[in-house]
């Protein structure tokens, strides 16, 4: 594997009752992903305004990930549902407006899923970093 | 501006070993808003909390931020430190430096770079926290058990135990249900009359439970603790107080050929009815689609001869407005209709039934007083071929059958195959199975014996179709085992026929906005953990209606239920969860995105009046939050296009300012 | 025994049905009007083909056996719809032997004035492709 210098910023919206617990679990594992993801604690994905999404690539962010629980899992019933439908057309519209889609990915982590949360990160992580750093929305007003 | 304290937790080494802590909070001391920062061994120590607690008092602090473990962890434990030092428990935020920094990077650079970032997220929520008040609400105590089969019965019994009284909805005019209409019960083979009729007459005789017989749940408003229910109580035409049920009027009433309901018709009833010996109210009913004196006049023989004066032909439906703390829906399973498997002759043949028919034909009390005979010609049937899993694990003929198993079918098929064999040796009983599922205490046991001491048939193999021909029923099926095609001539076919969720559950459902599975079954607020409670706070699921299940099994879901109902009901006041959606009434435009997404139905319209700058009055629709029954999920506030809707805890601002303080 | 992925791979792909979805009630070989005159009964072909067996049936007469009634595909429980299994193995069958049986031209000359239509649709199902 080839060893990219590019260090990218991910931000990582995860949802209280799995993921986040999900997150948690690789912690206790020990199960290592890159420290370029920092996670944004939300009650539900379906908390997650696409608004915070443009914010953050507005803001320099490389790359974005929403995780929430198995769909038939969401702690609200159907929270999950609306992310899924959300992200979907949100993904399609920054893929328009040049955001690759590898910068951008729901996924479902349960709270029992310590690997898979790792696993996801690492691939998540070097797919963004392979993209390199995202300047499409940003603004260099934020820039300081 | 807040007064921000940030207290860095070392763990042990557990963080401290890759996270420089000292660094961290040397660098979040200049962010905005932090007047204080420093570091310890353990913070969720007894040390630990008095340093905060000092901390809060010197430094006059608002807000505190602490970076040490998950908040799923201490979050709790932090949020009673600060309401110790006199601060309101949600201006605490956790950055999560172990289970998401130190423990899964291994780089002391990197991690502690994390740790300050997650930290200054942290901050920069906690400078737009404001003070959080859970809202409490009063308990009314007073529960409402929506179905009177036995799980009705059995929940209603529960929560009169522990001296809360209980309302019991039955659209039938007695309660009973299901139950009452079996004979034998698997795998004891108690008669099912026999443990059902004494609960019947406890429920009459306790004084905390009132029936509300013939009756129908037409409207629920209100929330956990204060549902505002109005029940419809259809016209029965008697005088329930006044009617001693001796039964003079039915066996004087001429309209004596309406087919009888509680055995599936086949025998008939009287225009005035009791649907069974032991019916609780034991009170008689008019059916008004057969009576001659409701119809057109004529009649009034059933008034003569009613010695108590207990029948009012001019008796009106009453509404009963009730207000109550909790709601159980126990509103149970109907075998669904046989009619579009025509393979199997049901709407040719009388001969073929269904196994709810074949308990009332084999009930002492049915319309045969117990005699197994034949439905067409009263002849004793000799060769008795059961069918399983008709409709059920029908995944293709979702319009004839139901995708799922119907639980019971294989336990009743073995008991109906065995009692036929016990009472008349003379007969040959053959049972065709895909599978027999038999899990459950003594049930597998009672299958062999079926087998084996009984010497049922049992054939691995479906019956492909069956053709009334003569007084035979001739029957194609196949043997696996064997690899044959077999061709019996029966005399009498029982289907077992797919159970469904009752018919009124879904317009229930909608009243209570509780929410359904594909199949119209109650889903559970958890399938493993919460499997009584439905997702609707104060909404709690008993029996059938959350999926099919045998009698033992509704009986203990219905105790589980009521152990629940009563441990809302103990309760004075409700405390809520602070942290749920609010709409601000000024940015609000009334266009009901929010409500259509809201999985728990909390967000109602108002039409509230607003001055307009010209001193003028204006009505205008705005969204309500119920702060009782909105669980924060936050689907509102992203549906909201106005962006009226935010959510308590996670507003929108504070989350935006993480997203700004990690993109830094 | 060896068995043929490929193969059965390319039966499925030809019936559309999904093996697998079959919950072993032998509901198909209860209703088959055909059973007796068929060495490998409906079910059989679904359980054989799903397990990749399928040279046996290839070579089987039970192929020209089936009417194509259809009665199991309409009464199985789980849609797996047996008989275009049968269909499709006949059609490989057919396929290695390079040619039709029948064309459409031979059709007239076999045919009887009472012969019901459906048994006409069916025998072309059956016999060209």
């Amino acid at each position: 594997m080839q060893v990219t210098e590019y260090k990218p910023l991910i931000v990582a919206f995860c949802c209280n009752w799995c993921s986040y617990a999900g997150a948690d679990l690789a912690g206790n594992n020990r199960l290592a992903y890159p420290a370029d993801v920092k996670i944004i604690r939300v009650p539900c994905s379906c908390r997650v305004n696409p608004t915070f999404i443009l914010r953050a690539f507005q803001r320099g962010a490389d790359g974005v990930i929403i995780c929430g629980c198995h769909p038939g899992d969401c702690h609200y019933t159907s929270g999950n549902y609306y992310t899924r439908r959300r992200m979907a057309t949100l993904f399609s519209m920054l893929d328009f407006l040049g955001i690759e889609r590898e910068r951008t990915r729901v996924e479902w982590v349960s709270a029992a899923e310590g690997a898979k949360f790792a696993a996801t990160m690492n691939e998540f992580a070097q797919k963004v970093a392979a993209l390199g750093e995202n300047k499409r929305l940003e603004d260099l007003r934020c820039k300081k | 501006m807040q007064r921000v304290g940030v207290f860095v937790c070392w763990c042990g080494s557990n963080i401290a070993g890759t996270v420089d802590v000292q660094a961290v909070s040397e660098a979040l001391k200049n962010e905005p808003g932090v007047v204080f920062s420093a570091n310890y061994q353990y913070m969720c120590s007894q040390a630990g909390q008095e340093m905060i607690k000092t901390a809060v008092k010197e430094h006059h602090l608002t807000g505190i931020v602490v970076c040490s473990c998950s908040p799923r962890m201490h979050e709790a434990t932090f949020r009673k430190t600060a309401v110790a030092a006199g601060l309101n428990p949600y201006m605490v935020e956790i950055a999560n430096i172990r289970e998401q920094c130190s423990w899964v990077h291994k780089d002391v650079t990197a991690g502690t770079e994390k740790a300050i970032i997650l930290g200054k997220a942290a901050i920069a929520k906690v400078n737009l926290n404001t003070p959080l008040t859970p809202g409490e609400s009063p308990v009314t105590k007073r529960a409402l058990v929506i179905g009177g089969g036995i799980a009705g019965i059995q929940t209603a019994l529960d929560i009169a135990d522990a001296g809360f009284p209980v309302d019991v909805v039955e659209k039938q005019p007695t309660i009973g249900g299901k139950m009452a209409q079996l004979d034998k019960t698997f795998p004891t083979l108690d008669c099912a009359a026999c443990i059902l009729t004494p609960k019947m007459v406890d429920v009459a005789q306790n004084d905390k439970i009132r029936i509300f017989s013939y009756s129908e749940v037409t409207d629920v408003r209100g929330f956990v603790g204060n549902f505002d229910v109005t029940i419809k109580k259809k016209a029965r035409f008697v005088k329930e107080d006044v009617c001693t049920g001796c039964g003079a009027c039915v066996e004087k009433c001429p309209m004596k050929k309406i087919p009888n309901e509680f055995n599936l018709g086949m025998d008939n009833r009287h225009a005035i009815y009791i649907p069974f010996a032991q019916a609780v109210p034991k009170v008689a009913t008019i059916d008004p689609d057969a009576c001659n004196m409701l119809k057109n006049g004529k009649c009034g023989i059933c008034s003569k001869v009613c010695a108590a004066g207990a029948i009012d032909y001019k008796q009106k439906d009453e509404i009963i407005e009730e207000t109550y703390g909790a709601i159980v829906v126990a509103t149970g399973f109907n075998p669904i209709s046989m009619e579009k498997f025509d393979e199997y002759a049901y709407s040719q043949s009388k001969d073929v039934i269904t196994s709810l028919e074949f308990e009332r034909l084999t009930n002492a009390a049915g319309p045969t007083a117990g005699m197994l005979v034949r439905p067409s010609d009263g002849k004793h049937p000799h060769t008795l071929v059961f069918v399983q899993c008709v409709g059920s694990r029908c995944e293709s003929c979702a319009e004839k059958g139901k995708e799922y198993c119907s639980k019971i079918c294989c336990m009743y098929t073995a008991k109906h195959a065995m009692l036929t064999r016990d009472k008349y040796p003379d007969t040959e009983v053959y049972v065709f199975y895909v599978d027999v599922r038999t899990p459950g205490k003594n049930f597998d046991e009672f299958y062999r014996r079926a087998v084996e001491e009984y010497g049922v048939k049992y054939v691995k193999g479906m019956v492909g179709k069956i053709v009334p021909e003569g007084d035979k029923l001739k029957v194609q099926a196949s043997d696996l085992i064997a690899n044959k095609q077999l061709h019996l001539d029966a005399d009498l076919v029982v289907l077992a026929a797919a159970i469904e969720p009752d018919h009124s559950a879904r317009p229930l459902a909608t009243m209570l906005t509780a929410s359904m599975d594909t199949n119209d079954f109650f889903t559970e607020a958890h399938p493993k953990l919460r499997p009584v409670e439905s997702p609707t706070a104060g909404v709690f699921l008993s029996g059938t209606c959350q999926g099919p299940k045998d009698i033992p099994e509704t009986v203990s879901q219905a105790g589980a239920a009521a152990s629940k109902v009563i441990g809302l009901l103990v309760k004075d006041k409700l405390t809520g969860n602070p942290c749920v959606a609010i709409a601000n009434e000024l940015t609000c435009n009334g266009c009901s995105s929010c409500e259509r997404v809201c999985p728990y139905g909390a967000i109602s319209y108002l039409d509230k009046e607003f001055r307009m700058p010209d001193r003028t009055t204006k009505i205008r629709r705005v969204a309500s939050v119920n702060p009782a029954v909105c669980q924060g999920c936050g689907a509102c506030t992203v549906a909201c296009p106005s962006g009226a809707m935010d959510l308590n805890g996670f507003m929108n601002n504070q989350i935006m300012a993480e997203v700004d303080a990690i993109c830094k | 025994m060896k068995h043929n992925n490929d193969l059965r791979e390319e039966i499925l792909r030809m019936s559309g049905v999904d093996t697998a979805k079959c919950m072993k009630c032998g509901k198909c070989s209860a209703t088959c009007p055909a059973y007796d005159e068929m060495e490998y009964h409906p079910h059989q072909f679904v359980g054989m083909v799903e397990i990749g067996e399928i040279e046996p049936l290839l070579s089987s007469e039970s192929l020209y056996k089936c009417l194509s009634c259809f009665a199991c595909v309409d009464r199985c429980p789980r849609g797996v719809a047996p008989a275009k299994v049968v269909e499709a193995v006949r059609l490989t069958a057919i396929r290695r032997q390079g040619a039709n049986h029948m064309t459409a031209n031979d059709v007239p000359l076999i045919l009887e004035t009472d012969t019901p239509p459906q048994l006409l649709v069916s025998a072309f199902r059956k016999y060209t492709k």
